[in-house]
């Protein structure tokens, strides 16, 4: 186990190195200048912003110059927002990403297990038929379309609540909904597949043949064990989560590092760019580890050698 | 309760006929691969209604922009921003193709009557006074193209990556699984990115970003399935007549893996489709006039307070699709994986 967890950590460095290296070169090779009014300044101004941000040395030279920074802490800073150090950009918007993600992430699992034990007790009924519907549509539409037909019927046409902006429990709805339909769906597809296998084991007979009742058998048997499995899917939603999160804050102009990748990316600003794909590497590369750690120790039956990251 | 004895006498019983020349007769129709998934899609009613929608989309999107008397590119700005009108169906008043619009303070006109516009925009048109019927048909071709394109950039490079590495195992195939790992570990949006805002917004950027990183899971399940099979007699038959190791594994091994391979490429086509429209919707998508699913839901979605129409028909076509090709894929895993047979 300890042997494991080493390599898997070693690889975890291998890989946001690679990471961070790529991401370097490739913002090197990005045509197109991160400051303004560029064409207006004269050669003496255009030296001085050069040698201000270190452009002026070799790409090689930067490259050693940026990991040293980058293992003592310091991203560099923002080209747009008045030098600020990109860390504390980031730090300042970690806030809303986490908020909307834990919320979408408790609210998907939670709607989606449920829906899931629903259609499986109900199964081949049009209850069942309703749900496995609701998660086909989840997994299908993409999270901004829905995004942007929740802001436009609930929020602009009923106005029942907030179109966007992040000012308050009620303007967290609206995002979460649209970020939560893919977790929902994919938790209500695993949960009613779990459940029916469940459902048909020798154990569940046993359960009836004793006279347990019907709330007993579903609620203590079989959920209890058809739980499991689904925990595992938990850490695959959660990085989907994090991604999808780019263009929901975006849509609905949440201050989150999503949104602030974005609006990066349309102005250019490469340390900017540059901290957010590093902080968003280390954060998926760290929730692939911790999910297979966790399927190690939730089921047994998961040897970590054959237990397949995914 | 009393039980009765059912009473049976020999007279019943008549000795079975056993013809010998009957007992090896095949009484089920002998199916190949193909036949057998057939029957068993066919069974799967949204799968198959989900194939005739795609297969209808398919040629609409090539039929569509030939219909229509205007092109997906041409400006008319004086006939901006109209409403859907189409003929016949505009004197139905529930259905939303009578050519008005909703002011803010919720009272309708006709703004083809208040603009004096005599033309038919069947789907209306955006802020350039495009019609959206062109565009969206043009823009569901790019976006199958795209589609289409990279989920066989995907198959060829995934089958081709996991047979060596399954296949000559060792050494090389640690290698490659350890490459394979750190890639997997790459958010795939960051790079997809990132690899758009250095080739520059287009088509083939678009494809070449979508498939940077998803080959892998291609990878995985063809290297799985090379390793069942390498060991299996037929393999070690044909190497025993002599068989090149490249004729093993195109001609013997992965036609017995098409089931997987193209269950895992119908599940790369949506996964594509979200992707480019993903791309398209922050931004970094086809530049104008090309059109995209994304880009138009990304157009329309500016124009979304006064104009919803303009988001929510490309809203409904990526759906659609996405929806189709969802169904279609679940469909064919069920009848092909051998896992699930009955």
């Amino acid at each position: 186990m300890v042997k494991y967890l080493f390599q898997r950590v070693l690889y975890m460095i291998i890989t946001l190195f690679i990471v961070v290296s790529v991401t370097f070169f490739l913002m090197k090779l990005i045509p197109g200048t991160p400051f303004n009014n560029w064409e207006k300044l004269s050669d003496t101004q255009r030296h001085i912003l050069l040698v201000k941000y270190g452009f002026d040395q070799p790409v090689p030279v930067q490259y050693v110059h940026y990991m040293v920074n980058m293992l003592k802490g310091d991203l560099g800073v923002s080209f747009q927002f008045n030098n600020t150090p990109v860390t504390e950009l980031l730090a300042q918007r970690v806030g809303p990403s986490a908020v909307l993600g834990a919320q979408a992430l408790i609210v998907g699992a939670l709607l989606g297990i449920v829906l899931g034990v629903i259609a499986a007790l109900k199964q081949n009924t049009w209850v069942d038929y309703g749900a496995t519907f609701i998660a086909v549509i989840g997994k299908s539409i993409p999270n901004f379309v829905f995004a942007g037909l929740l802001q436009f019927y609930i929020a602009v046409k009923l106005g029942w609540l907030p179109v966007m902006f992040w000012n308050g429990p009620t303007y967290t709805i609206l995002p979460t909904i649209a970020l939560a339909m893919f977790p929902i769906s994919i938790a209500a597809r695993f949960m009613r597949t779990e459940m029916v296998e469940v459902l048909g084991s020798d154990y569940i007979t046993l359960a009836k043949a004793k006279g347990a009742s019907y709330w007993e058998i579903s609620i203590k048997h079989a959920l209890r064990n058809a739980l499991i499995p689904v925990i595992t899917v938990m850490g695959p939603l959660a990085v989907s989560l994090m991604t999808g999160s780019l263009v929901i804050e975006d849509i609905f102009g949440i201050p989150g590092i999503g949104d602030q990748f974005v609006k990066s990316i349309m102005t250019n600003d490469y340390p900017v760019i540059m901290g957010t794909s590093i902080l968003f590497a280390a954060l998926f590369v760290f929730i692939i580890l911790v999910v297979d750690i966790l399927y190690g120790i939730i089921d047994p039956r998961i040897r970590i050698s054959g237990g397949k990251a995914k | 309760m009393i039980n009765k004895e059912p009473v049976i006498s020999n007279d019943m019983f008549a000795p079975a006929h056993i013809d010998p020349s009957k007992s090896e007769k095949i009484a089920k129709p002998s199916l190949n691969f193909w036949q057998d998934s057939w029957l068993r899609v066919r069974k799967n009613k949204g799968a198959v209604i989900s194939l005739v929608v795609i297969v209808i989309l398919l040629i609409l999107s090539f039929v569509g922009p030939l219909i229509t008397p205007y092109k997906f590119d041409t400006q008319n700005t004086d006939n901006h921003d109209l409403p859907p009108r189409i003929q016949g169906l505009e004197h139905i008043h529930w259905l939303p193709f009578d050519g008005a619009l909703t002011r803010k303070d919720g009272t309708s006109y006709n703004a083809y009557e208040a603009r004096h516009v005599k033309q038919y925009y069947w789907f209306g048109t955006d802020e350039l006074g495009r019609d959206i019927f062109a565009r969206l048909w043009k823009g569901t071709q790019v976006s199958l193209f795209i589609a289409f394109m990279a989920a066989l950039v995907d198959m060829l490079i995934g089958v081709t990556y996991g047979a060596v590495s399954g296949y000559i195992g060792g050494r090389t195939d640690s290698i490659m699984q350890r490459i394979l790992e750190v890639i997997v570990g790459i958010p795939n949006l960051v790079v997809a990115v990132l690899m758009i805002l250095v080739l520059k917004p287009g088509i083939v950027p678009i494809i070449i970003a979508i498939t940077f990183t998803s080959w892998t899971s291609m990878a995985r399940v063809v290297r799985a399935q090379v390793l069942k099979f390498k060991n299996q007699e037929f393999v070690l038959a044909a190497r025993t007549l002599g068989a090149s190791n490249s004729s093993i594994i195109f001609k013997h091994m992965i036609p017995n893996m098409f089931g997987v391979i193209i269950i895992n490429t119908m599940f790369s086509i949506p996964n594509a489709i979200f992707f480019e429209a993903f791309l398209s919707f922050i931004g970094l998508g086809l530049q104008e006039p090309k059109a995209s699913l994304g880009t138009l839901v990304n157009e329309g979605y500016k124009q979304m307070l006064a104009f919803p129409y303009q988001m929510i028909i490309p809203s409904i076509m990526i759906a659609l699709i996405m929806i189709c090709f969802n169904l279609v894929a679940d469909g064919l895993r069920d009848a092909l994986d051998p896992k699930m047979r009955d």
